[in-house]
């Protein structure tokens, strides 16, 4: 029986038709995926399906009856729960509190801590989910989270549940876990909703695909057994895409960026223990490993934002040191993590954004300090052509800019700088197929033009696809290097969570 | 979907003038509300203020030179907050730009006029610039909040200058906390004779036009903005955020400081104790209503100055108190401060108007 019908669902922001009259339902116990690029209206229709946005128009039927929804209040009342991609727990609670917060049992205006503990322990058992209730929410893992997110939606007596990409954060086994916990409660009779663009678990996990592109429903029924990867992507996208063909390295060169006994500390703790590592012009070295294993660190020591407590660095020989504006200035390009929060100014201008950090070179900025604003236009015209960034003007802010585009504007920054090394920090994150293959293209382009590449990536198919030689992170030290093709997905996801595979992933010096 | 992202900055601008305007419209009603209640006639009390204030010649002078201090304080308050720095301190640089102008102006002698006057200027700028100066390096060094550490510093150099005005400095045979007349050489020109109204203003405005300049045009002005708006980005970029919080907070204590200046050098003659009327705090206002842009600044204070001088002449004739000039600017700050508060008022028409029609698609769907 259709549990939610959603019919011809209308959502207009200004200027941007969000959703086109898309008709959606889900049926009780099972597991339904909604597959689709950024920007494909997948999350604005499970907004509107969990009251945070509504509708100019269409309706929701809910086990029959007609359904309003002012806010997301309504919809948990009716038992439909979303987990958002990023989790919104209090570190410092406990399991147990984080779960009741906002439903909790209580005697008079007092916290019944004794049924509270009762019935999240019952629940934990239920659904084996092998979790502390009293552990502080600050010690858990980014799985262990998820699963706590998962309890508050089952606490709240949850039918219908929306993830969010949810395996965006998650190691390749905790990946195996969460599809475990979510099989498990469809056979319970619950039904799941996630949001994905990844078409792998798609096809492993989902019982009926969705897909929507460009606020338009593709298709709504279906099957992973029926349709090939290849399928799903040109549905999704529209046209033929092949993320995984490997590139090799046609000349690499001497050894550019050099970097010996790098140790990081961190709040008094080494989070990057005595790392050295040689990236050679012309190649791409491929840093593995799940968030929080030193990345960050490693990724801050190698463009000057922190001061690591011991490193020796050079550059074609050179030694190098200093903060960002030295690394910039010598030549190492800098892709950062976190676009938004690093790479961009949001309320500036695209064309602002382009020059930002070769913003004193001589070509943008006069000697008395006065901008060329002339050679500026000039510049981000050229760059806007030359890397495809797609805006009707370099004025407008890059905030108006998709996430991809957003990226584009990084990577034509840096790029078009012709540097001789580049740290590149999850170059695709958030961003959506058509991007990534360019993306992707642009890298491999500088690559061969004779920069050295260090590339970190939470994605592990990205760095197997694009790296000519792939070191593995765990705990601040790298535990394995390998050529690409020799160790196996699940062997190298086995050495990011500290074990070794049998036989295999010694440590090549 | 293109011609929204194309105008994206013009409509922003627009937004911020738009509510900046409905800030002041709806500061006004309410304080005709407020008069109201006291027993006055809102619309004779306006017509009275309005009218004194711009309908004569010597009128307009007081409003501008009611303007001239505010457009100072303002300033210091908007450029820094271009950064992301509060400069509460405003009232204490005046203070101290007052005090250093005061003294050049008394005590350097024989200098000729256009010599003299830039001499007292720079003195002002300087004393208030180390004065800011230090509190950013402060909060640079030591991660000091830079809030507290300029409002507790407004205390020590409010009562540091009075001591000196009635102490050391102290004028002879003066009853009261001032310091001797400064030179002739030293005082500002007046635009109009017989009012208050100096050249301070041109210099004010000329500065605002420079720092706009500045901000828009130049390379500094462009890595005080990145550093306002994404402190991270700035530094990933290899911007030397500390030194733009150093010169730009320093550039915005000597601004405050030149309208002590102002005060000293065309209005008193002196530094005289206590003669700010809170123009440090004001400036705040000031600022926030022209949406921190310098340039915005001439015309918000112009507006306050022009409020002010009305209720000090509508004081003279009537009993409507000075106060409510207050009154409004607070007004002005709260509704500035809480842009979805003016803009929820802005979007109630439509809103009403929204529900009207859901409730007819309602109507709609129930019949079908």
């Amino acid at each position: 029986m259709e549990l939610i019908e959603m019919k011809h669902i209308t959502k207009i922001y200004p200027g941007t038709v969000a959703l086109d009259g898309v008709d959606f339902s889900l049926k009780q116990g099972e597991i339904l995926s909604l597959l689709g690029e950024n920007g494909a209206g997948k999350t604005t229709l499970m907004k509107v399906l969990y009251g945070m946005t509504q509708p100019n128009s269409g309706e929701i039927c809910y086990k029959g009856e007609p359904l309003r929804l002012r806010s997301p209040i309504d919809a948990i009342n009716k038992g439909i729960c979303m987990v958002h991609q990023h989790f919104m727990l209090v570190p410092a609670f406990s399991v147990t509190d984080n779960i009741v917060v906002g439903a909790e049992p209580h005697k008079g205006i007092f916290l019944d801590k004794a049924k509270a503990k009762r019935e999240v322990q019952e629940l934990i058992q239920q659904f084996h989910f092998n979790i502390d209730p009293d552990i502080l929410v600050e010690r858990l893992s980014v799985g262990e989270q998820q699963r706590v997110e998962i309890l508050k939606a089952l606490y709240r007596k949850a039918d219908v549940i929306i993830l969010d990409e949810p395996t965006a954060v998650l190691t390749p086994t905790e990946v195996e876990e969460l599809f475990v916990i979510l099989r498990q409660l469809r056979d319970s009779g619950k039904s799941i909703i996630i949001i994905t663009h990844k078409l792998k678990e798609t096809m492993e996990l989902a019982d009926r695909i969705v897909v929507l592109r460009d606020g338009r429903l593709v298709a709504d029924d279906v099957r992973p057994a029926e349709v090939t990867t290849e399928q799903l992507s040109s549905l999704m996208v529209g046209r033929q895409v092949d993320l995984q063909i490997r590139r090799p390295a046609k000349n690499i060169g001497e050894v550019c960026l050099k970097v010996e006994n790098l140790t990081v500390m961190d709040h008094g703790q080494a989070k990057v223990k005595n790392v050295s590592l040689e990236v050679h012009a012309g190649e791409i070295l491929g840093v593995a490993g799940i968030e929080g294993n030193g990345q960050t660190q490693l990724l801050e020591a190698l463009t000057g934002l922190c001061q690591p407590k011991s490193m020796a660095l050079t550059l074609n020989g050179e030694p190098l040191s200093g903060a960002c504006d030295v690394f910039i200035h010598h030549g190492v390009g800098h892709v950062p993590e976190d676009r938004l929060a690093m790479g961009l100014v949001k309320e500036m201008s695209i064309k602002d954004n382009l020059i930002l950090g070769y913003h004193r070179q001589d070509r943008f900025c006069g000697k008395g300090g006065m901008m060329k604003q002339a050679a500026i236009d000039g510049y981000a015209e050229k760059l806007k052509e030359e890397f495809l960034i797609k805006t009707p003007s370099v004025n407008a802010p890059v905030s108006s800019l998709s996430g991809g585009n957003q990226q584009k504007v990084i990577i034509a920054r840096v790029f078009s700088q012709s540097p001789k090394a580049l740290i590149v920090a999850h170059p695709t994150r958030g961003v959506d197929i058509g991007a990534i293959e360019y993306i992707h293209q642009q890298l491999i382009d500088i690559r061969d033009s004779g920069a050295a590449i260090l590339l970190v990536s939470a994605d592990l198919d990205e760095v197997r696809t694009l790296s000519d030689r792939i070191v593995v992170l765990y705990e601040g030290q790298i535990v394995s290097e390998s050529m690409p093709g020799e160790l196996s997905e699940v062997e190298l996801g086995l050495l990011m969570t500290g074990s070794k595979p049998a036989g295999k992933g010694e440590t090549h010096a | 979907m293109k011609e929204k992202t194309m105008n994206i900055k013009r409509h922003n601008a627009k937004q911020a003038i738009l509510t900046s305007v409905l800030a002041m419209v709806v500061s006004l009603v309410l304080g005709a509300i407020l008069l109201a209640i006291c027993g006055y006639s809102p619309i004779e009390s306006y017509i009275a203020i309005f009218g004194s204030s711009l309908g004569t010649v010597k009128g307009f002078a007081l409003s501008l030179s009611q303007a001239t201090p505010l457009l100072f304080t303002g300033m210091a308050f908007a450029i820094a907050y271009r950064v992301r720095m509060i400069n509460t301190g405003a009232e204490g640089q005046l203070y101290v730009g007052a005090m250093a102008a005061a003294l050049v102006g008394a005590y350097v002698t024989g200098l000729p006029s256009v010599v003299h006057v830039p001499l007292c200027l720079l003195a002002a700028a300087l004393a208030g610039g180390l004065v800011a100066g230090l509190v950013a390096f402060l909060k640079n060094r030591f991660g000091a909040n830079e809030i507290i550490l300029t409002l507790m510093l407004n205390e020590i150099l409010i009562l540091f200058t009075s001591y000196l005005a009635n102490g050391p400095l102290k004028a002879e045979g003066s009853g009261v906390g001032q310091t001797n007349r400064i030179q002739e050489s030293a005082q500002l020109f007046r635009l109009i004779p017989q009012t208050q109204l100096t050249i301070a203003l041109l210099v004010g405005i000329a500065l605002a036009v420079i720092l706009q300049l500045v901000l828009n045009r130049t390379a500094f002005g462009y890595e005080i903005q990145i550093t306002g708006y994404n402190l991270l980005a700035a530094r990933t970029a290899g911007i030397n955020a500390k030194r733009t919080y150093l010169l730009t907070f320093a550039i915005s204590g000597a601004v405050a400081g030149l309208g002590g200046a102002a005060m000293s050098l065309g209005v008193n003659y002196r530094f005289v104790e206590g003669f700010s009327a809170s123009y440090g705090f004001g400036g705040i206002s000031v600022a926030a209503l022209a949406a921190y842009s310098p340039v915005g600044v001439i015309l918000s204070s112009f507006l306050i100055g022009v409020l002010k001088a009305g209720a000090i002449t509508v004081n003279r004739t009537t009993d409507i108190p000075v106060e409510f000039v207050s009154v409004i600017q607070v007004l002005v700050i709260i509704f500035v401060a809480a842009p979805t508060l003016i803009r929820s008022l802005i979007a109630l028409p439509k809103k009403l108007a929204g529900r009207g029609k859901q409730a007819e698609v309602k109507k709609e769907g129930a019949n079908s």
